[in-house]
């Protein structure tokens, strides 16, 4: 069994705005074999991302595998909609880079 | 309608027109291959709640010009339809109207030859709406916003109703050759005449689905590049038009995921498109080919989409810089110290002081999973908010200022704990919300949006 970090088998790690009230995060992956490797793992899951980001179940209101892209996408609701005082990512892109350091353990 | 045989090209050149100008050399390739329609979107939601409330653009006018002048001379060089949809970002009338002003000047510029220009409009006032509501109208929250629509429309400032199909395909029956749109779905600029033209529904929407981004649905990432869909009455194909971008599978079903909560569906005016069975394939080196999504029409009363910005107050912006490692590690205190000064000046006073920390969690607030930081140095922005400038600027001073007085007990630097790159506070647009993100339901799709046409050019 091997560990890899998300970023070592992931194409794209992204996050940006669904609209005014929710942040979308997709992760995209270059061949087949890595995607399902991940999917495998169990590693990157609705409730590993919610421990990952200290989030409660709730406020993530989507976690889909995407077979036809190749990816995994779920979107969290923000805690204000983007733009309100006190928040400093209008357009929700920089809150992804906890995710490249996820731990993906490799099956056999 | 001839076309249906052959197909139809839409080109799209930019995936919102005016926010960086349009790369030319794209958009000349797609030119030369004549497209039927030229099409762009130009508004967004993701610029924040400030643009709408305050009825501005965050696009630069030379670049809002430039793409327009690049689209209308090449339409009307081949006397083909150009469509934009939600004009100057906001998709308010006074971008409606600029837009407009915009190809009157480009015509009389390029002494261009007479054509009909059609507009709507998409602005809906606060008052309105509440009539509607006490006459019994239903206008519901998304994304599990509270029920407090009276509440909510009660602070609102400006409304823009997100616009379908309708009106576009109202203003090609007209005759129009040149369309400005108020606020839209970004898929309706190009669903429109696909469906005008006699193609499927659902070949059309998702058409403008893949469009609605330009060269986002293309790899390698580059954006402002331009693209060119086809639709036939059994595919989609889509291609990228720069020497260097190709449309792949992956990049063409990555982008079905892009700014969306779910890769699956997507509601418009009358309808949800369901890709959940798209199928792709590559076409060739550059072209990506779909089949099968699916259009699920509603029955009865259609959604309309409301979005709606409120002002909170006057705003400024305070900088400071903190090096000292004592002052870092204590910065919590730092802050409760500033507050407190704030707090005793205007105790009871209607005011919002807020801090982004850069260095230990400016970027991710809440979410960020590192709480110590490793930073030898923070940047900190303070942001005040007040009823008005005089007030807003003050509570912003002393929340800077303060920050440079902390009083922490065993800081060697006495003589401030606080770099400042200036010593004052920057005024910047006042702070608005995202009071409305709704729907309503009406039973015409038409009912808020009133298709104009006047005549222009020699």
């Amino acid at each position: 069994m091997k560990v890899k970090k998300l970023t070592e088998l992931a194409k794209t790690i992204r996050s940006k705005n669904a609209g005014t009230d929710k942040i979308t995060f997709d992760i995209i992956f270059n061949e087949k074999e890595s995607y399902e490797l991940v999917k495998k793992s169990k590693d990157l899951t609705r409730e590993k991302v919610g421990k990952l980001f200290n989030i409660e179940q709730e406020r993530i209101s989507d976690f889909v595998e995407f077979d036809p892209a190749n990816a995994i996408k779920f979107t969290i609701y923000r805690t204000k909609p983007s733009g309100s005082p006190g928040e400093s990512d209008l357009f929700g892109c920089q809150q992804y880079p906890p995710l490249l350091d996820l731990e993906v353990t490799m099956q056999d | 309608m001839g076309k249906e045989k052959k197909g139809l090209k839409i080109i799209s050149p930019n995936g919102h027109l005016g926010f960086a100008p349009t790369k030319e050399e794209s958009f000349q390739i797609g030119v030369a291959a004549g497209p039927d329609y030229y099409c762009c979107d130009s508004g967004s939601d993701d610029i924040g709640p400030a643009p709408l409330g305050s009825d501005t653009s965050v696009s630069h006018y030379k670049w809002q010009k430039h793409d327009l002048e690049l689209m209308l001379l090449a339409a009307r060089k081949k006397e083909v339809p150009m469509i934009i949809g939600s004009a100057g970002d906001t998709g308010t009338k006074s971008r409606v109207d600029l837009y407009v002003q915009i190809i009157k000047d480009l015509a009389e510029e390029h002494k261009l030859a007479r054509f009909k220009l059609a507009y709507f409009y998409s602005d809906l006032t606060p008052d309105y709406l509440i009539d509607l509501l006490q006459q019994g109208a239903t206008i519901e929250p998304l994304d599990q916003r509270e029920n407090k629509v009276l509440a909510d429309l009660q602070k609102t400032d400006r409304i823009v109703a997100v616009a379908g199909i309708h009106p576009y395909i109202k203003a090609l029956k007209m005759g129009a050759d040149v369309i400005i749109g108020g606020r839209s779905s970004d898929c309706a600029v190009f669903a429109a005449p696909a469906i005008f033209e006699g193609y499927p529904e659902n070949l059309s929407y998702y058409l403008g689905k893949v469009l609605e981004c330009a060269s986002f649905c293309a790899e390698p990432y580059g954006a402002k590049e331009s693209v060119m869909g086809y639709i036939t009455q059994d595919d989609v194909k889509i291609k990228a038009l720069h020497p260097k971008q190709r449309c792949t599978i992956a990049s063409v079903a990555g982008h079905a995921m892009y700014e969306r909560a779910n890769p699956y569906y997507e509601y418009f005016v009358g309808g949800m498109l369901d890709m959940s069975q798209c199928k792709y394939e590559q076409y060739n080196d550059k072209t990506c080919r779909v089949t099968d999504p699916i259009f699920i029409p509603k029955s009865g009363q259609v959604k309309v989409k409301l979005e709606g910005s409120g002002k909170i107050g006057e705003k400024f912006i305070g900088i400071a810089g903190v090096r000292d490692p004592y002052t870092i590690k204590n910065i919590h205190k730092v802050i409760e110290w500033v507050q407190e000064q704030v707090e005793e000046r205007f105790a009871g006073q209607d005011y919002q002081l807020n801090f982004r920390l850069f260095g230990l969690n400016g970027v991710m607030g809440e979410l960020e999973p590192i709480k110590e930081t490793k930073s030898h140095e923070l940047g900190i922005i303070v942001e005040g908010i007040a009823p008005t400038r005089e007030m807003a600027e003050e509570v912003t001073m002393i929340g800077t200022r303060q920050i440079f007085y902390a009083r922490l007990p065993e800081v060697k630097g006495t003589a401030g704990s606080a770099a400042f790159i200036l010593d004052e506070v920057l005024a910047t647009t006042p702070a608005y919300e995202w009071t409305l993100n709704h729907v309503i339901s009406v039973d015409d799709p038409m009912k808020f949006f009133e298709v104009k046409q006047i005549e222009i050019g020699n």
